[in-house]
């Protein structure tokens, strides 16, 4: 445990420089598939948070009495039951939101994200820096979440939360919605030129050259 | 039988896992850096989707559907909220078990692709084709197609991927595409080439 907590760095590491989605691939299955929407994608930023939050809480809690076997399932068993309870108030008060959402609400069980934050970090800290942790990763997959979420329905329908923001050349004005927007490459790419943009302004999160070519290989002769 | 061969075919390309539906993405993307362990990836996902889908099945239509119970004179009785639970529980079961089975008669496959072994417990996709069997109502031949042909859709799928990584190393790439970045453009560009297989359909 470090000498001394700080909460500030704590909570803004993860926004930009350590970001769950953009540096430790965590959480992209979830983060591209709801942000065809601003709406879908803050309902899904909000339960992400939430689930993380008391999830690390929780384990941090108990963090002691975990035998180091069986962890893995012991976490699992709190995350699911976390999300469950998510999942019947979402049905409950926005059914409309948690038909949207279809199986990616179940899926923050399996959201790497929450695990990996779990066991790295909630597993040997005390509950408050463990919740502090978890509130700025959650808050980091938001900002990633909600960016691309914007975008993607600015440009797909030219709305944003389901206002016509731009006016559609159906209804007269001069806007013709980009239908690729909505399907799934255009989330790649926008994912890859946000993590291009990161890193262009945080050179240190370059990666070194994952393959080099093969020497030259001439027959001698 | 028609019927079940398009399903095969619409599981693993129509709606590919990893290209389509954005599952699986973490795993895809982080052991995608050389084709080796790239097959090996995609061979566990064939064997452990195909195992737990039709498992999870059972477990659902046995135990935790609606009226499951009416048996026992509790036709009542809802458990399907529990549903999450009972498929992480079979599939982190599943997973383990296959370990120590391929530990024990195969030690060479097991060395070949231990590593990923463990990590498909919170893999999204083995989790998210229980829940789509539940939600589309397949029958028992049905998901055990269902999760063939989606594990093997994944399995083509980050071949391909790995395969396209190597050849990066003649790509002059700008620092800051580098790794993730490119990657998630390639993974963009083959998931546009899937899209056209959308159209597809098995002619009776």
């Amino acid at each position: 445990m470090p000498a001394r907590f700080d909460i500030w760095t704590t909570l803004t590491e993860p926004l930009i420089r350590q970001n769950p989605v953009t540096l430790q691939i965590l959480g992209i299955c979830s983060a591209l598939a709801v942000t065809t929407s601003l709406a879908t994608a803050l309902t899904m930023s909000v339960s992400l948070t939430v689930v993380l939050t008391l999830s690390a809480i929780l384990i941090s809690l108990i963090r002691r009495h975990i035998p180091d076997t069986i962890r893995l399932i012991v976490q699992i068993v709190i995350v699911a039951s976390l999300v469950i309870v998510i999942d019947q108030v979402l049905q409950a008060y926005l059914s409309e939101i948690s038909r949207a959402l279809s199986i990616y609400v179940g899926l923050i069980t399996t959201n790497c994200l929450v695990l990996g934050r779990t066991e790295a970090y909630a597993r040997h800290h005390a509950p408050f820096p463990a919740a502090v942790d978890a509130f700025g990763n959650g808050l980091g997959y938001s900002l990633i979440v909600l960016v691309i979420g914007g975008v993607r329905e600015l440009f797909g329908r030219g709305q944003l939360f389901g206002w016509q923001v731009l006016p559609l050349t159906d209804a007269g004005g001069w806007f013709t919605p980009l239908g690729l927007m909505l399907l799934a490459p255009s989330a790649f790419f926008l994912l890859g030129g946000l993590v291009w943009a990161i890193r262009s302004v945080q050179p240190e999160q370059v990666e070194a050259p994952e393959h080099v070519p093969p020497a030259d290989v001439r027959p001698a002769e | 039988m028609t019927e079940l061969w398009a399903l095969f075919l619409s599981a693993a390309f129509v709606d590919n896992m990893p290209l389509t539906l954005f599952l699986g993405l973490c795993t895809f993307l982080a052991l995608s850096r050389r084709p080796e362990s790239a097959i090996g990836l995609g061979i566990a996902m064939t064997g452990v989707l195909g195992v737990t889908v039709p498992l999870n099945w059972l477990i659902y239509e046995g135990l935790l559907a609606p009226g499951a119970w009416a048996w026992a004179g509790l036709p009542e009785l809802d458990l399907s909220y529990l549903a999450l639970i009972a498929f992480i529980g079979v599939i982190a079961a599943t997973v383990q078990l296959l370990e120590m089975v391929l530990d024990r008669f195969f030690p060479t496959i097991h060395a070949a692709f231990g590593v990923f072994l463990p990590l498909l417990t919170v893999q999204c996709a083995i989790l998210a084709g229980s829940l789509f069997m539940v939600e589309r109502a397949y029958t028992l031949a049905e998901s055990a197609v269902f999760g063939l042909g989606s594990g093997l859709g994944f399995a083509i799928a980050v071949g391909m991927l790995g395969a396209l990584r190597t050849r990066l190393a003649y790509a002059d790439l700008p620092a800051g595409l580098r790794g993730l970045g490119i990657a998630f453009v390639l993974t963009g560009l083959m998931s546009l080439g899937f899209a056209s297989f959308a159209q597809m359909a098995v002619s009776p």
